[in-house]
């Protein structure tokens, strides 16, 4: 018998078939079983059969893939680049779920690909966890990475930041020259591990002095200069390390901005608008209305846009998609519970929680709507809570709303707020187990009133679950 | 009564929260009628007269290289000087190390300690991460976090704080945790540790305000909120390790 000429090609186009097949029934029974949204286990199946899985279903996309990068606010800038797309009638591929580790990323694609292993759409949004992003840029070969910034984010977990900064600016080293490396030029550690790179940079920053801060957070890292260690100096700075930064030593500074974020007015815990110019062009201002609160939120519809004007999409098209955006699943949401009004948002790291006390705080007064704090140390929280500490508390010591704690480690968050110097009569500790925590936190909140639900990531799926299970939200997966 | 903080190289060592124990220090003697200042001592800047109670954190790899150099000559010599005369001292990790001898990473020179305790520590071939548990004899049970590749190995001249439950301590392999010399205590606890272990935060406030002030007895605290987030560390540290 003659081997068969054919079996190389084949037999590759075979076993990718399997792994999709594996993947999707896999991902299937997950759904059913109710374990939530079924996304990063069928990649995991799909992965032990073709391990080349991903880079084959990325490389059959006509246009290629993006990849978004950073510890904050990831998810909500792919969420809108995807919108943005698809308002320009593109089909998306996108792990739209969060879920962005190697696998989930995998899982995503299976999902979205015909067993014959042809993607069901034109261009990839891939947000990327950190220590996964040097991975799934090698497996996906992106035409476009987008880093959104580099904040202290679950350390026990990575390893100290510079680590992280070493690996990625490694990794953007091997990309061909023609991929466009969209980067937030107000994060000195970005704009520094960008320098020089034989990339297409794009930077994008904030100029708008109305929303200065202060001092630098305790929370903010990367306050020294990349190059000769001085200290930075900021003639602004917005949200923790970011903003118009320089070296006062070496001469080191935020490079100029081609797309440039101004003119922004916050509108509390509903939105923002934020005008988005380009670098010598003033005829493209373009005004933004989005429903997303927040200073932090500024920087991720400006990194959106500078993606998608890269990208080519039409301006209009832009304004349109964003101003239909939706927050992603937990990161600010309302619900309608019990007679009561309950904002959620979700809190994971301490810039995250310092931009929502700013939020919570913003009317004047201190915190003066109340508050249930909810704390786990699960694994994807991040075991070490020692982050608590990080955070600027002390701006809820004003104010004369309750504070009430609940979770696994709801007790050290009464004793972080403790030592915030918050008041004995307004600090509630709870019990740890969040249904019960809930139950008797809203209780408390007068009937037609406002409370605010703070939890982290574990505490947050628990949350929408006790929730969903008493008639108030719908489950992610939907959205 | 007054009371001053030396927080060595705050704004450069300054991961895993550790500042924690500076705003426990400073609260737990205002909740007592005395007036805390903190004096944040950065490179460059000499150690002032008067303080009552050093804190040194961790930091990142970048930094301690730049703090270890700082360290050398009359600015170690201070530190040592003071904490024989009787100033109470807490170094956490980095801190910790770069108060003993030497640290000696994987793939660069060592870097000189300035030799307060008597060990010596160098880079380990994997990270030790989890809630860990210590029973000391003179302060009892202490919970923290710890977080660290490097490999802690005491002298003769050195205590150690305590003795693991559970976790890995100093160096994975002789059950000891940290390290005390008269009223210095360097550990790898994070947490942040004082807040939730109220007892070594007074006896370092204790020793501190002895020093310039005589007999010094604090009045306890209320320290329910305390002791229930210590509870809860410790429960979490034997479910999950």
């Amino acid at each position: 018998m003659r081997p068969s000429s054919t079996g190389a090609g084949v037999l590759p186009r075979v076993r990718l078939g399997a792994a999709l097949a594996a993947a999707k029934l896999a991902s299937a029974g997950i759904q059913k079983l109710g374990r939530g949204g079924g996304t990063a286990a069928p990649g995991l199946l799909a992965d032990r059969i073709d391990p080349d899985l991903l880079t084959k279903l990325a490389g059959r996309l006509e246009q290629g893939s993006v990849v978004v990068a950073g510890t904050n606010g990831k998810t909500t800038v792919s969420r809108m680049l995807a919108d943005i797309l698809e308002a320009d009638n593109c089909r998306v591929v996108h792990n739209r779920s969060g879920s962005n580790l190697v696998r989930g990323v995998a899982a995503a694609f299976a999902a979205q690909a015909s067993l014959a292993g042809d993607p069901r759409g034109d261009i990839g949004v891939i947000e990327t966890d950190e220590a996964a992003f040097p991975e799934i840029v090698r497996l996906v070969a992106p035409r476009m990475i987008l880093l959104n910034n580099l904040f202290r984010d679950q350390l026990d977990r990575y390893g100290e930041l510079n680590t992280i900064g070493t690996r990625w600016r490694a990794a953007l080293e091997r990309v061909p020259p023609e991929t466009a490396v969209v980067v937030n030029a107000d994060d000195p550690a970005l704009a520094e591990m960008t320098e020089g790179l034989p990339v297409r940079r794009i930077t994008f920053g904030l100029d708008e002095r109305r929303h200065r801060l202060e001092v630098l957070p305790h929370a903010a890292d990367a306050a020294t200069c990349r190059r000769c260690g001085a200290d930075l100096v900021y003639d602004a700075l917005y949200v923790s390390h970011l903003g118009d930064w320089r070296c006062p030593n070496c001469g080191a500074a935020r490079p100029p901005l081609d797309i440039v974020g101004r003119e922004i007015i916050l509108n509390e815990v509903e939105s923002l608008e934020v005008t988005v110019g380009m670098a010598g062009q003033p005829g493209r201002d373009v005004p933004l209305a989005v429903g997303v609160p927040g200073l932090y939120n500024a920087y991720n519809v400006v990194a959106a846009v500078a993606a998608a004007r890269a990208l080519g999409v039409p301006d209009g098209t832009t304004a349109r998609a964003l101003g239909a955006f939706r927050a992603a699943f937990g990161r600010i949401e309302r619900v309608a519970f019990r007679g009561r009004t309950l904002t959620l948002a979700l809190v994971k790291n301490p810039v995250g929680f310092n931009e929502v006390l700013r939020m919570l705080t913003s009317a004047g007064g201190g915190l003066t709507v109340p508050t249930l704090i909810a704390i786990n140390d699960l694994a994807a929280d991040g075991r070490d809570v020692s982050w608590l500490w990080d955070v600027d508390f002390e701006l809820l010591a004003e104010g004369t709303a309750p504070l009430s704690t609940t979770g696994l480690r709801g007790a050290d968050m009464a004793n972080r707020l403790k030592y915030a110097g918050l008041s004995a009569d307004r600090l509630r500790p709870l019990d740890a187990d969040l249904r019960v925590a809930l139950e008797a936190f809203v209780d408390g909140v007068p009937e037609g009133g406002t409370a605010y639900l703070l939890p982290t990531y574990t505490a947050m799926l628990e949350l929408r679950r006790i929730l969903a299970s008493l008639g108030a939200v719908e489950t992610f997966w939907r959205q | 009564m007054n009371l001053t903080i030396g927080w060595l190289y705050g704004a450069k060592m300054n991961i895993y929260g550790d500042r924690g124990n500076v705003l426990a220090l400073a609260q737990r003697a205002r909740w007592r009628g005395i007036e805390p200042t903190v004096t944040e001592i950065g490179l460059g800047e000499p150690i002032p007269d008067g303080v009552d109670v050093f804190f040194f954190g961790g930091g990142q790899d970048q930094e301690q290289i730049a703090v270890s150099a700082d360290l050398q000559g009359a600015k170690g010599e201070a530190i040592k000087t003071a904490v024989e005369d009787g100033a109470a001292l807490l170094a956490v990790c980095g801190g910790y190390q770069l108060l003993g001898h030497e640290y000696r990473p994987h793939d660069a020179p060592p870097l000189p300690g300035i030799g307060l305790f008597d060990l010596v520590s160098e880079a380990g071939p994997e990270r030790f991460i989890g809630n860990a548990v210590v029973d000391s004899d003179e302060h009892g049970e202490l919970v923290g976090f710890e977080n660290h590749s490097g490999l802690t190995h005491l002298g003769s001249g050195a205590r150690p704080l305590g003795r693991v439950r559970v976790g890995r301590g100093n160096n994975g392999r002789d059950g000891t945790e940290g390290a005390v010399y008269r009223h210095a205590v360097g550990c790898y606890l994070h947490g942040s540790l004082l807040p939730k272990n109220p007892v070594l935060a007074d006896w370092l406030l204790t020793a501190g305000l002895r020093r310039r002030h005589g007999d010094v007895d604090l009045p306890p605290l209320n320290d329910e909120v305390e002791h229930a987030a210590h509870r809860s560390a410790v429960a979490r540290a034997v479910k999950t390790r």
